[in-house]
């Protein structure tokens, strides 16, 4: 591809994500939260009764989408590459304390950007965070922290998690007794698109996503790192479509209090926020970007996505996810936690020059 | 010339590297990746640092040439 043809792709890529993530709410999602990797992964789980919280239990079609429409166009364009076993736990480990960090925050880095085109100035504090998350990554890439190389595997091996994406989907169709559904009115979890809608989304998303190497963490990163703006591009055409559509559709209500699915413990978004693009910077990419890579075939990204499955169950069984009404204690020491095993892992993995 | 082995390495690792090696500010550099996405990412850093690029692939690598 060209360095034209790679803007135009990531700027179409950004709009109709962005487009989806209003339109996905118009559908059935919770306000602002048309998408969130995090908040999806987390009512996945519950569906699946890996946590207790009534509220958030359902699978998500969108994840499955996202990963399904990624594998497939990365199939197609010759793209899919069985690879792993680039520091698989370590990576395990930052995936948990990111899914910490966004439920703290109540949202990973795209619903960031998706409640910030609703008007929810919360999350320009979670973006300032952010941003000095990416920052401290970056000091590590500089002093040359690396996860090492990733090797070929067998196809098998990669194929596997696109696998249990499509087996999901059979099990939120076919709806038996054993997978959760939370009961209207509970909360996020029982506020939906339609399956097809949610699906063929994600697929869209999920495929545009994997031509562009859209990625939130990416975007501030390389600007910060190497002044390069391509992938920011995908970033600012989300927020200008969600945004616009959010004005015409009557979404869009400017301030802090009453924001849907939100808080405004200042510091707390902000803390939350910095572990999240720390950690993110640590795995390579923000969470949407792991789960394109784990549909491209890196079994590295799929441990990652996993271990943002387990962070978000233990979350929620240990109350460390924040509600409407704010952070919890328990959840304030993991994120600090979380924080002090990004600085250690960071350390331990970057070459003394 | 310089030899950047990059394969393997998850974004953004390969272009950082590639920064490291450029410092020494030869003419040319050869830069060693394994995917799609690493080589556009170097062909872009090296190309705004004035380089031409030529891509050979071979087998499951492929090959960056980088010449002022």
């Amino acid at each position: 591809m060209t360095e034209k043809k790679e803007r135009l792709t990531i700027l179409i890529a950004g709009l109709i994500v962005g487009v989806c993530g209003a339109l996905l709410v118009k559908f059935g999602n919770p306000k602002n939260m048309g998408f969130c990797i995090a908040c999806f992964i987390r009512d996945t789980a519950g569906g699946l009764g890996l946590h207790k919280a009534a509220a958030v239990e359902y699978i998500r079609p969108e994840i499955i989408g996202l990963v399904l429409g990624s594998f497939c166009m990365a199939f197609m364009k010759k793209e899919f590459q069985p690879k792993g076993g680039s520091a698989p736990f370590t990576r395990f480990i930052l995936g948990f304390a990111v899914m910490v960090g966004s439920l703290m925050f109540l949202g990973c880095p795209l619903r960031m950007v998706l409640r910030l085109a609703g008007g929810d100035l919360n999350a320009l504090v979670g973006l300032a965070g952010f941003f000095c998350g990416i920052l401290c990554g970056v000091f590590m890439l500089n002093r040359g922290y690396s996860l090492k190389r990733t090797y070929k595997m067998p196809t098998l091996e990669a194929v596997a998690f696109p696998g249990v994406q499509a087996a999901l989907l059979v099990l939120l169709v076919a709806a038996p007794a054993f997978i959760l559904f939370s009961e209207e009115g509970a909360g996020p979890g029982a506020l939906h698109a339609p399956i097809a809608i949610a699906l063929v989304a994600g697929l869209a998303c999920g495929a545009l996503a994997q031509r562009s190497r859209l990625c939130m963490v990416g975007g501030l990163r390389d600007v910060v790192l190497f002044k390069d703006t391509k992938l920011i591009t995908g970033f600012a055409a989300i927020f200008a479509a969600c945004l616009v559509l959010n004005i015409c559709l009557g979404n869009f209500k400017l301030g802090f209090a009453d924001q849907p699915v939100a808080h405004t413990a200042h510091l707390w978004n902000f803390l939350g926020m910095v572990l999240v693009g720390f950690g993110s910077v640590l795995l390579g990419g923000c969470p949407m970007r792991q789960l394109i890579l784990a549909g491209e075939g890196n079994t590295d990204s799929v441990i990652t996505v996993l271990g943002y499955t387990v962070g978000a169950a233990f979350c929620h069984n240990f109350g460390l996810a924040s509600s409407g009404k704010g952070p919890t204690l328990n959840g304030q020491i993991a994120v600090i936690i979380g924080l002090v095993l990004c600085v250690i892992i960071g350390l331990a993995n970057s070459r003394k020059e | 010339m310089k030899t950047v082995d990059a394969r393997g390495l998850s974004c953004p690792e390969p272009v950082v590297l590639t920064r490291k090696a450029l410092q020494s500010k030869e003419n040319a550099y050869q830069i060693l990746v394994d995917s799609e996405t690493c080589k556009e990412n170097v062909t872009r850093f090296a190309r705004s640092q004035g380089y031409n690029v030529k891509v050979t692939v071979k087998d499951d690598d492929i090959i960056l040439d980088l010449s002022k």
